[in-house]
This record gives structure tokens, sequence and C-alpha cells, in this order.
């Protein structure tokens, strides 16, 4: 699975409409990335000499982008201490407030924002969100994270990768690479939220 | 929501809790913030228009709005064109060609913002209006109950004092009663409106019967100028049957709270010791105006404009 997406793949017409990740797809898919994490962390850990014996875990904090960001970061967390019995800090940002779309799309219900009680400044940030897609949303939550402290690194991880950018960004981490089209929709749905895990392609139709 | 918030009754319940909601997460997400400023609201330009005199409502106006980095003008009556003679729909009017998002009015008419809603494209909210409405008080004064006893449905609140002449009074008794909690007014008889018994609040004339039945005890202020119009015998009284001494507090429920509006007479309506005691809100609700009133622009301004 490629690391990065190559453009050439994410133009129309698109995959097929239908179940994309199964609930056991996205557990694997899941695991993957605790294990990538982990070895990012690892080989971005601080030179200080601090904290070796964790392997640069401590350093780490999850930031979920809600609505399905903040529990995709709580079971990257639960999957990273599972696998080596450190706990990772979680956090939840909520860039509603930061966004450039309310004027177009209108106000809408705020998410929680919590941090860790060590903050964010110089530590490895990692932005967890379910799906890339325009990159504005993690242009909007860039810009809340720096109101929020300095992180010493921050990194993208998303479940899916579906194209189209509108910005230079790209993720560091991605679940999996999906060719769309624009007209299609990739709803990803988590069982704490919507109480299935599954990542389905639909058309667009239903707004 | 509706594009103005001009009394409590423009508000629904679940118009009412958005904007609690969102007061709450602004104020989780502020918490602990070296930068305390979001950007929701860069480029928009919200105008203050203050007719009458007022430190901490405009000023709470005036830093929610800032840190939501709208631009804010403020307009005081003194030292302007009103002392010149001109009209409120004037000044409405120049203020629209300057393009204001939104227009946070304070009136010594009751129905000022009403009229001014109708002259301006932007956003009007009430920061005050005579004896009328105070609506984003009533908020606040939602969002600190909440807080603090973690509920508004059944909460029994007993407002006290002045009803007659307060707006902090109408406000709250109609967004509350949205909201769920039960609201009882105390207060001499000579100080309730006419009609106050269509209110969708219980009244009543002893305070010392409230006191044990109640969750919250709001304190209203007594306005000086009230004092020397013969609507009670003397200030004396007044504190000695309505006024909130420590023995008085002492009769309410274990976890009921004191709130007073601000700024408060402290030995009239309210005795200091009560002022500054565990149960009171008194600086709590100042704070929780910027909050509510951060999150009253964002939901007005932050979208489409129309």
């Amino acid at each position: 699975m490629a690391r990065s997406p190559d453009p050439a793949r994410s133009t129309p017409p698109g995959s097929a409409p239908g179940t994309l990740l199964s609930s056991a797809d996205v557990a694997r898919v899941v695991d993957r990335m605790a294990h990538q994490l982990i070895e990012r962390a690892a080989s971005l850990r601080p030179d200080d000499g601090s904290d070796q014996a964790d392997g640069g875990l401590a350093d780490l904090v999850l930031v979920g982008i809600p609505t399905r960001g903040a529990p995709l970061a709580r079971r990257l967390a639960a999957r990273i201490e599972a696998f080596t019995g450190v706990a990772v800090d979680v956090g939840t940002a909520d860039i509603t407030l930061y966004r450039d779309d309310l004027r177009l799309r209108g106000v809408r219900a705020l998410e929680p924002t919590v941090l860790p009680d060590d903050g964010i400044d110089g530590r490895l940030v990692v932005l967890v969100d379910d799906v890339l897609f325009s990159g504005r949303s993690v242009r909007a939550a860039l810009d809340a994270l720096r109101d929020l402290g300095r992180p010493r690194s921050v990194q993208l991880a998303v479940l899916v990768d579906r194209g189209h950018r509108e910005l230079p960004i790209r993720a560091d981490f991605v679940g999996k690479n999906v060719p769309t089209s624009r007209a299609q929709q990739v709803r990803v749905h988590l069982a704490e939220v919507d109480g299935v895990d599954e990542v389905l392609v639909t058309e667009r139709d239903a707004e | 929501m509706k594009r103005h918030l001009l009394e409590a009754a423009d508000l629904d319940r679940d118009d009412a809790t958005l904007v609690l909601d969102t007061a709450a997460q602004i104020d989780q997400a502020l918490a602990g913030r070296e930068v305390k400023k979001l950007p929701t609201l860069r480029g928009r330009t919200v105008v203050n228009l203050f007719y009458e005199d007022s430190t901490r409502t405009r000023i709470s106006f005036e830093l929610a709005a800032k840190r939501l980095s709208a631009d804010v003008i403020n307009f005081s009556a003194k030292g302007s064109s009103v002392s010149k003679g001109e009209s409120l729909k004037d000044t409405a009017l120049t203020l629209e060609a300057m393009g204001a998002d939104g227009v946070v009015v304070r009136h010594s008419a009751s129905g000022a913002p009403h009229r001014l809603a109708n002259w301006v494209r932007g956003s009007v909210v009430n920061a005050g209006d005579g004896t009328h409405e105070h609506p984003t008080q009533a908020l606040l004064d939602a969002y600190t109950i909440r807080q603090r006893l973690g509920r508004l449905d059944g909460v029994r609140v007993t407002i006290v004092g002045d009803v007659l002449h307060s707006r902090v009074a109408r406000s709250n008794v109609g967004l509350l009663h949205t909201l769920g909690a039960e609201v009882t007014l105390v207060a001499p008889p000579t100080l309730l409106p006419v009609g106050v018994g269509s209110w969708p609040a219980h009244v009543g004339y002893d305070l010392d019967a409230a006191l044990p039945k109640s969750d919250v005890v709001m304190m209203l202020r007594v306005q000086a100028e009230r004092m020397n119009a013969s609507f009670f015998p003397s200030a004396r009284e007044y504190s000695r049957r309505y006024g909130l001494d420590a023995r008085r507090m002492a009769a309410l429920p274990d976890d009921a709270i004191v709130m007073h509006p601000g700024p408060m007479n402290r030995g009239m309506e309210i005795a200091a010791e009560v002022a500054d005691s565990v149960r009171s809100t008194i600086v709590e609700q100042v704070a929780n105006g910027v909050s509510t009133r951060m999150a009253v622009l964002y939901l007005l301004l932050g979208g489409s404009p129309q």
C-alpha cells in the first residue's frame, strides 16, 4: 500500500460504490497504523537522552479532530498500549471556530477540545482524522494547534485518503488510499459514533 | 436560530441549549491557553451602540467580539452625534452604510432594539432596553446555574427584588421557563408589574417562605432612583424584608447558589458576607458573560449573512 497518494490514481471515475473496508479491515488498518506510529515515535524521539526506554512514546500526543478523528485517536492509543505497554497521551481539538467555510456552510455546534495535562509544547503531535479530502480541515487544525501550543513536530494520520487536495497538505500515515471522483462520498462509520465499523463509498445523492 | 437576539422569546429550547453548549465548548477550548483568541469572526465588524451607561456589559461584549477576532467599534451616546440630536434611525443608517455585521445595542427606551432590527441588515443583539429585556444576561445566568448545579430542568429559581423595573428579571423568567426551570418571583407588591399573573412564574411576597424551596436565589439590584420614589417605605425596611443576609442564607438548601447580575449594593439587597460566600456566583457570572456572548456572536454572525 503506497505511503503517499499517486495523483494519477485519485482522479475519476473513482471506486465502485459499496463497502470499502469492513469491520475486520478497519481493525487491521488501525493496527498497522499503530505499528507505524510506534516506529515513527522511535525514529523521531528527542535526542536529549531522556525517555529512551519507552521508544519516544512518552513524547507522542495523538490529537483527534472531532467527530470521528477523536475515537480513532483513542483507538490508536489503545492499540499502541496493547503492543508496547506504554500509555500514549490523547487529546481532541475542535476546529469549527477555525474553519474558512463557515460563511459558505453556516455555523454548527462545537465539539470538545481537550488536551493532555502536560500540553503539547515541545512534543510530537500527530493529528488524527477519518478522511483526508480537500485538506481544509487539516489547515484549520494546524491553525488551532498554533494557538494551543508549540509542538516539536506535527504529523498527520488519516484512515482514508480520498484525494482531491485543495491545499499543499499530505498525510504521514494513511490507512487506505482510495481513488474517488468528486461526486462520490466516503463515509467512515466507527462503533463509538455510529454503532458499526465500516468505510463506505457512495454516490453523492443524499445531500 | 433567528437573525437577531432581541428578547428571551427569540430562543426556543433547542436554540438556548445550543448557545449554552457552545459557550461551554468555548470555555473548555480556551481554558488554560496563552492565546485566548479565535479567528472565527475575522473581518467582521461589531458595533457596540450604547445609549445608556454600562461598564460590565459593554466590556463583556467588547471582549467577546475581540476574542473572536471581530473588529469592534464602541459608540456611546455621550460625546457623539447623538448629543447633537441625531435620531436612532439616522445613527442606524450611518452604521449600516459603514457595513456593520452586528450591532449590540443598549437603550433606555424599551423596544429600541426592535426598531433598530428593521433598519439594519446585520444582526442586532439587545444588551438591555429600558425595563424590557436583557437576553444575554439571562443566558449567562442560565449557563452559570447549569455549570454549578449540572442541570436546569426542574431547578427552582427565586428572583427577588425590583421585578417591575428589571429587564434582567423579565429575560430570566422567559428563558428559564423555556429551559424547564421553575421560577418564583418575590417582591413587594409595589415592585411587581401589572399582569405578572400571566408570566410563567409563581409570585410571592415572603422571602423567608421561599428560601427553603430554592435551588437558586437571584437578587436584583435596587436601583437608587427607586428608593426615593415611594415604592417602599425606606431602604432599611426593604433590606430587612427582602435583603439576603447570612441568617436567610442559612435557610437555603445545602447546594443552593446565590446570584446577582451586578452592580450590587452591599448591605442593601445583599449582605457583604453573602456576596463573598462560596454560594455566591457573582464573579463566575462575569466570566461566564464573556463566553456566553462569544457563543451568541458566533452563532449569529459566524455563518452566511442570509
